[in-house]
């Protein structure tokens, strides 16, 4: 919860976070390293320096200090779990279903639980999802589409098999698909972060949302440009968000063509935990203004109403929560009390 | 004892040789200033992608480089080595080039690649259905349209009037009087020019990724579709450096928290 100067509540729903164990321990092999240490190379590079953790700690965070970094100390008011499995380079998966719904089952008003699929599963994987689905009343999937496994690596929302995943996802009423682009992708020649399947599958699933992670970031250029034409897709802010701090004028040009293509009502904060943490992005975001010189040229505007919507009130939409009720369950749980009387005002 | 003459000759000698190692040294950097990261549009020396280029006595040159992630993806890390390579070995001193690439999933299969002259169809094997020429078009073509629109943006703001500038052939726009900013995008915006469409003196100048002339009253909405290219650019290239300085530690170490100031208050949540 953050509450402006003029004493207005504004409900907080983190699109992204990790609940992740990549320790040492936990690595399978080199790629397990690497996956890790990238992580922690965009922590370090677009975190400021005061919010900057150790490696240990980076590579694996307790439940206490999640729930703490997102609820206590950062102004989340709910944040959606999403898993990424990596079964080939973790030895018990770097950020399963499993592992996150620990965290759902102590705090469930606090937390949405996302499961995964992965197309390359067959039969088998269609009925680990009804059966994922069943247990945990999933309302979102997680896809990374680079995942690697075994001699694959990698797929696209337009393979048979993801077709047929999304159809079964569409018939479990599991409405909201979270893709994650990444480098690899067979056939290696092809650029892997090509947008273009989204705006395929996003045709032919009407019913389905398509949060599109990092909003398409490295080709935010083509995703403005499916966003535009699609009516069911969405922009995750992960990544973007960052820039506020190291490069501001980055960050403004990203928000504004976002808000000029996707528009208000398609973007998503998420904080992308634990590689940034709410606290510091949230502040930064509620003061931050767009330029006037990018306005003149974009028409775009971060108004409060707008920083509402993206910050809580999208995310709810997708998810169905009513963010009245949900105050109330969350503020009779004594969520709220450590909170002060008065506000969080942008300095 | 040896004589004095003898001596100075074989010295001069020696730092003729070493000049010579020098200015050939030079131009392969010159050279691979030349070569761009296709996603970036920018120099993979200012990138600073590349470190090492030596030239040995038999005329043989030796690159390394390195990239932001281990992750960076295969297709865009052949096609920079493989540029790189070629680059070089048009200078007509050269007798060989080696390059290679560090730290990176895929190091070994492009090395060897690369060391055996392979293209990336031959390097990857069944992991891939084609040589990278569509990928590198896709790419040619973002990089023209940035171009441009820097090249529109700055026409427009000394005064040329859309009707103007849509009318220009190349040759009017090489010839046109400009500063030093407007010479240096008049060129950057030439280099890329023959990726949309032929290139003739009397053609039109500026015309759309697929070879349609531009039109002076739209001209301000197609800017604005442009716009989104360069901003991707800008942004994807201050990502890719950050990282690589944080990944090959180019700027002061980290300072972990505990072990800095740990009691600076933090004021932002105002109570």
């Amino acid at each position: 919860m953050y509450r402006t100067a003029k004493g207005e509540e504004i409900f907080v729903i983190d699109g992204h976070t990790h609940f992740w164990d990549g320790s040492p321990a936990n690595q399978k092999n080199i790629h397990g390293k690497q996956f890790i240490e990238c992580f922690y190379a965009y922590h370090s590079n677009l975190s400021p320096p005061s919010e900057k953790w150790e490696k240990d700690k980076f590579e694996k965070y307790d439940a206490k200090t999640m729930f703490d970094d997102l609820f206590v100390t950062g102004y989340d008011d709910m944040a959606i779990l999403q898993p990424t499995y990596l079964t080939d380079f973790y030895k018990n998966g770097f950020n399963t279903t499993e592992r996150n719904s620990a965290l759902k089952k102590s705090h469930p008003d606090r937390f949405i639980l996302n499961g995964a699929f992965d197309p390359r599963d067959g039969t088998k994987g269609l009925e680990d999802l009804h059966a994922l689905s069943e247990k945990h009343k999933l309302k979102g999937i997680k896809l990374y589409t680079a995942e690697w496994r075994g001699e694959s690596k990698g797929y696209k929302l337009t393979d048979k098999a993801s077709y047929q995943y999304l159809e079964a996802a569409q018939k479990l009423g599991i409405k909201n698909i979270h893709v994650h682009k990444g480098p690899t992708i067979i056939p290696l020649n092809r650029d892997a972060f090509d947008v273009a399947d989204i705006d395929d599958v996003a045709t032919s699933f009407q019913d389905l949302n398509f949060i599109v992670e990092h909003c398409g970031l490295p080709r935010l250029d083509d995703f403005c440009w499916i966003a535009t034409q699609e009516t069911n897709v969405y922009a995750g802010l992960a990544v973007a968000l960052p820039f506020m701090h190291t490069r501001p004028g980055y960050f403004a040009h990203v928000i504004s063509e976002l808000l000029f293509w996707v528009g208000p009502d398609k973007i998503l904060y998420g904080s992308d935990y634990g590689i940034w943490t709410p606290k510091w992005l949230i502040d930064k975001f509620m003061a931050f203004e767009i330029p006037a010189d990018i306005t003149k040229e974009t028409g775009s505007v971060l108004s409060m109403e707008t920083k509402t919507k993206i910050l809580g009130l999208n995310a709810a939409r997708l998810y169905g929560i009513d963010v009245e009720a949900q105050k109330k369950k969350i503020r009779a749980g004594g969520g709220y009390a450590h909170l002060p009387e008065a506000v969080h005002a942008p300095r | 004892m040896i004589d004095r003459a003898e001596q100075n000759e074989q010295s001069l000698t020696g730092r003729a040789r070493d000049r010579l190692v020098d200015h050939r040294q030079a131009e392969v950097w010159a050279c691979l200033h030349g070569v761009t990261d296709p996603e970036l549009d920018e120099s993979v020396t200012e990138l600073n992608f590349v470190t090492k280029a030596d030239v040995d006595p038999d005329a043989r040159v030796h690159i390394e480089f390195r990239l932001p992630t281990y992750w960076c993806a295969a297709n865009f890390s052949f096609l920079m080595a493989d540029d790189m390579r070629r680059a070089v070995s048009a200078l007509d001193w050269v007798k060989g080039v080696s390059v290679v690439l560090g730290e990176h999933m895929y190091a070994d299969k492009i090395n060897a690649g690369l060391a055996r002259g392979l293209s990336f169809q031959e390097t990857f094997g069944t992991e891939a259905d084609g040589n990278l020429d569509d990928l590198r078009q896709t790419f040619l073509v973002k990089a023209f349209q940035r171009r441009q629109a820097a090249l529109l943006n700055h026409l427009a703001g000394v005064g040329h009037s859309a009707e103007t500038i849509v009318s220009l052939t190349l040759t009017e726009l090489d010839s046109l009087p400009v500063d030093d900013e407007g010479g240096k995008l008049v060129r950057r915006y030439l280099e890329r020019r023959a990726v949309v469409g032929p290139v003739r003196a009397d053609a039109v100048a500026f015309i759309d990724a697929g070879g349609a002339r531009l039109q002076a009253d739209n001209l301000s909405a197609y800017l604005s579709g442009l716009r989104r290219v360069g901003v991707n650019a800008e942004f994807n290239s201050a990502l890719c450096r950050g990282l690589l300085s944080v990944r090959f530690d180019l700027e002061t170490p980290f300072v972990p928290k505990s072990k800095a100031s740990s009691k600076t208050p933090d004021s932002q949540h105002v109570p």
